[in-house]
């Protein structure tokens, strides 16, 4: 059974992540699974540099080490499952009819890898709660899902609405072909006023590109508007989302190279972190 | 890939820094210690010691565990050094990084699982035995001040972490030298200093190839040394990385293991290092002081490096009272004492196991050969303890039919109760043996039963075995002979 996986974490974009859930539960009439990774805190700081190490050391530093990481964990646990328990309700308060909750212990990227299969779609806020206070820092996480996970990834700001109409970035490329393909494919957008938007200037081969792209929503029934832009693409496509009152951008993630990526960071890892509405990667 | 990368190096930066500090301050007196115990200069040692935990923090598969020159490899090399030199040894260690990446590539780390708890800790105090024992020599036909000084020492090291606030943030060890250093300059002391054991590294370590003939003959004899350094190694890294795993609540990647130690001793080897592996005191020490990164072993490796080079000159002030005094420390601190508590309530075999792991070491000087007589003396007790899941019970049914049902474990150590479990005395027409509920393991369950059939067959009854199960039917259909037509009896035919 695929599931729609929504991450909760505390985070100022719980509420967002749950409602995102409900709204692409009904859309795709799939289940909607609320999932808590219980992540390893990082080490505490020692409070003994002594170096010594005596009768008995290894035996009472597991027990000091177990007793420790039992604290921290039960509490963890109990925090995670109001997180979860709020979180259903909100997202049944939505429309959302099947809701299951998870706690799994272990790092999020590992969880969704090890939960991969079975998803139709994960839901992840732009920040966890480690980055509330910077504005557009991107979580921890989210570079690294994307790049594991093979399945659509939502991102969400810390407030959502269900999308009324929504734009894809297209630039011609493999990826950004293949995201619309899935998008025309996929209940999830269907009957939402789309945009095709692209940055230019448009060589002749783009353009023919876009003109493909165009026929291939109007074939899926949408309704399309197609826009080019102009100048630096981030800002022009806030711009243009601020205009036309977009509320959720398409775009195919990572187009290029992992070591390009890695020493020049990318559009994708830009617009992460730069924009104004939610975002839907696909891979 | 890149975000466990980044996690493995950077994710405790604080914690890795201050454990790192901390690890080198004890690594030098143990890397010098070792060397002497291997009868090669404390340069070399420390070289090793610098080499394995940097190339290590990138190599290994356990991040947290601390790796450099050990005294379970110094007491294997300390023949070789005496009878063919240095440039053997370095030629030795390279060879036992290729054996250990050799090892690493063919899974050789997933053999652990055959090395019980029992054994583990027989190994674990053996070698917390040997690095008190190597103290020894330092410690007989010295002066009274040498005794005092170690007892001194030893009373610093554990009595300082008492003190309020400070003694919690500085490390004990380094107060340790410190003191008894200055108190021996001060009193003007004529007692040995790490000086006198040979030359300190005053450059940093240049890459050379061992001077050795490549030659046959020159592999026939680093090669036992090479074996016995590598299966050493390899025992110590996987069974402290275990123990870091518990610590630490973690997994580590075993045969990554192997192949990074293999990798760091090849470098050492290339720049005039010993050997070395894990150290069981060490890793423990790390993760006591917040250690859990590849950094913290990283930082360590390079401290050490920073200051052996530029305070040699006070290094080789450093009295060997100090060091003893550390070496015993940590002997004391490798040592399992909840072991000895658990000899009363562990079953008597694996009390035996492991306490024969710890004399065979002693004995020896050599982990290999403990470890080797530990886990076969657990296999045999293993052995002996499922022979006894199995019962064969007899029911008779009318017209001379009998009925044997044989239940549980058939194979070389139950093979012979397995015969005796039968009477071939009865005369008997038919009989009729239930294996359903048994499992016959090796080529001498299947003679047994081989023998049992063709012997009621003699009687003169007819004899059917029904309900083996697959597993069992694969290894008699290979080996047995009763069920073969042409069978008659090869097996007693001599008789």
């Amino acid at each position: 059974m695929h599931t729609i996986i929504a991450c909760i974490d505390g985070s100022a974009s719980t509420g967002a992540i749950s409602l995102a859930g409900a709204w692409a539960s009904q859309r795709l009439e799939q289940p909607l699974t609320l999932l808590h990774a219980l992540e390893k805190p990082p080490a505490p700081p020692a409070a003994d540099l002594s170096g010594t190490i005596g009768l008995g050391s290894r035996e009472q530093l597991l027990e000091e080490l177990t007793a420790l990481d039992e604290r921290r964990e039960k509490v963890a646990l109990e925090h995670g499952k109001h997180l979860l328990q709020a979180a259903e309700t909100t997202a049944r308060e939505a429309g959302a009819a099947n809701v299951t909750q998870r706690q799994r212990h272990g790092d999020l990227v590992g969880t969704l890898a090890d939960l991969e299969a079975d998803t139709r779609l994960v839901i992840l806020g732009r920040q966890g709660e480690d980055h509330a206070a910077e504005a557009h820092a991107i979580g921890s996480h989210l570079e690294s899902i994307v790049r594991r996970i093979h399945r659509p990834i939502l991102v969400t700001l810390q407030a959502f609405r269900p999308p009324r109409s929504f734009m894809i970035a297209f630039d011609g490329s493999a990826t950004a072909q293949k995201a619309l393909n899935s998008v025309a494919g996929s209940p999830l957008l269907a009957g939402l006023p789309c945009h095709l938007v692209s940055v230019g200037p448009l060589s002749e081969e783009q353009q023919r590109q876009v003109t493909r792209a165009h026929t291939a929503l109007m074939e899926a029934d949408f309704q399309v508007t197609v826009a080019t832009l102009e100048g630096e693409v981030q800002g022009a496509l806030n711009r243009y989302h601020r205009e036309q009152q977009v509320d959720l951008m398409v775009m195919g993630a990572w187009g290029h190279s992992r070591i390009r990526q890695f020493f020049v960071g990318s559009n994708t890892t830009r617009m992460l972190s730069q924009a104004e509405m939610t975002l839907l990667l696909l891979r | 890939m890149l975000d466990t990368l980044k996690q493995d190096w950077l994710g405790n930066v604080r914690g890795d820094l201050l454990a790192g500090l901390v690890v080198a301050l004890a690594l030098i007196p143990e890397a010098i210690a070792f060397s002497i115990i291997a009868g090669v200069d404390p340069k070399v040692g420390l070289y090793a010691s610098f080499c394995i935990a940097v190339v290590i923090a990138f190599t290994g598969g356990r991040p947290g565990m601390i790796s450099a020159a050990t005294g379970a490899m110094a007491l294997l090399m300390i023949t070789l050094v005496k009878e063919h030199g240095l440039e053997y040894l370095l030629a030795a260690t390279v060879l036992t990084g290729v054996l250990q990446i050799l090892a690493g590539y063919l899974k050789l780390g997933s053999l652990m699982r055959f090395v019980s708890r029992s054994v583990v800790t027989g190994f674990v105090n053996a070698l917390a035995i040997l690095i008190f024992m190597a103290q020894l020599p330092e410690l007989t036909g010295v002066t009274w001040h040498v005794y005092a000084m170690t007892a001194g020492g030893l009373g610093i090291i554990y009595g300082f972490p008492w003190l309020p606030v400070v003694g919690r943030l500085i490390p004990s060890p380094l107060v340790c030298i410190l003191a008894l250093t200055a108190v021996a300059l001060l009193l003007g002391l004529d007692i040995r200093t790490v000086g006198d054991m040979g030359d300190l590294p005053d450059t940093l370590p240049v890459f050379l190839w061992p001077d050795v003939p490549l030659t046959l003959e020159t592999l026939s004899i680093i090669f036992p040394y090479a074996a016995a350094l590598a299966v050493v190694g390899l025992l110590e890294s996987m069974m402290t990385a275990t123990i870091i795993d518990d610590l630490t609540d973690t997994e580590s990647d075993k045969n990554r293991e192997c192949k990074g130690q293999g990798i760091a001793n090849i470098g050492s080897g290339l720049l005039g290092g010993m050997a070395g592996c894990a150290m069981i005191g060490q890793s423990v020490i790390n993760v006591k002081s917040g250690g859990r990164g590849r950094l913290s072993c990283f930082t360590a490796g390079l401290l050490l490096l920073i200051m052996v080079v530029f305070l040699d000159d006070w290094i080789s002030q450093i009295p060997m009272a100090a060091l003893v005094a550390v070496m015993i420390m940590v002997s004391i601190g490798t040592f399992s004492w909840d072991s000895l508590r658990n000899l009363k309530s562990h079953p008597l075999s694996s009390s035996i196991v492991m306490v024969s792991t710890v004399v065979v070491v002693v004995s020896t000087h050599n982990l290999a050969l403990g470890v080797l007589v530990g886990v076969l003396l657990a296999a045999l007790f293993f052995a002996n303890k499922i022979s006894r899941f199995m019962l064969i019970q007899s029911a008779d049914e009318s017209d001379g039919h009998r009925i044997y049902t044989v239940f549980g474990q058939v194979f070389f150590a139950t093979a012979d109760g397995f015969i005796a479990g039968f009477d071939f005395k009865e005369a008997l027409e038919r009989v009729t043996i239930d294996v359903t509920g048994a499992h016959f393991w090796d080529i001498t369950s299947v003679s047994a039963l081989d023998k049992v059939v063709i012997k009621f067959r003699r009687e003169g009854a007819d004899v059917e075995v029904i309900g083996m199960n697959t597993a069992s039917a694969t290894i008699v259909d290979r080996f047995g002979v009763h069920d073969k037509p042409d069978a008659s009896d090869p097996l007693l035919g001599g008789h």
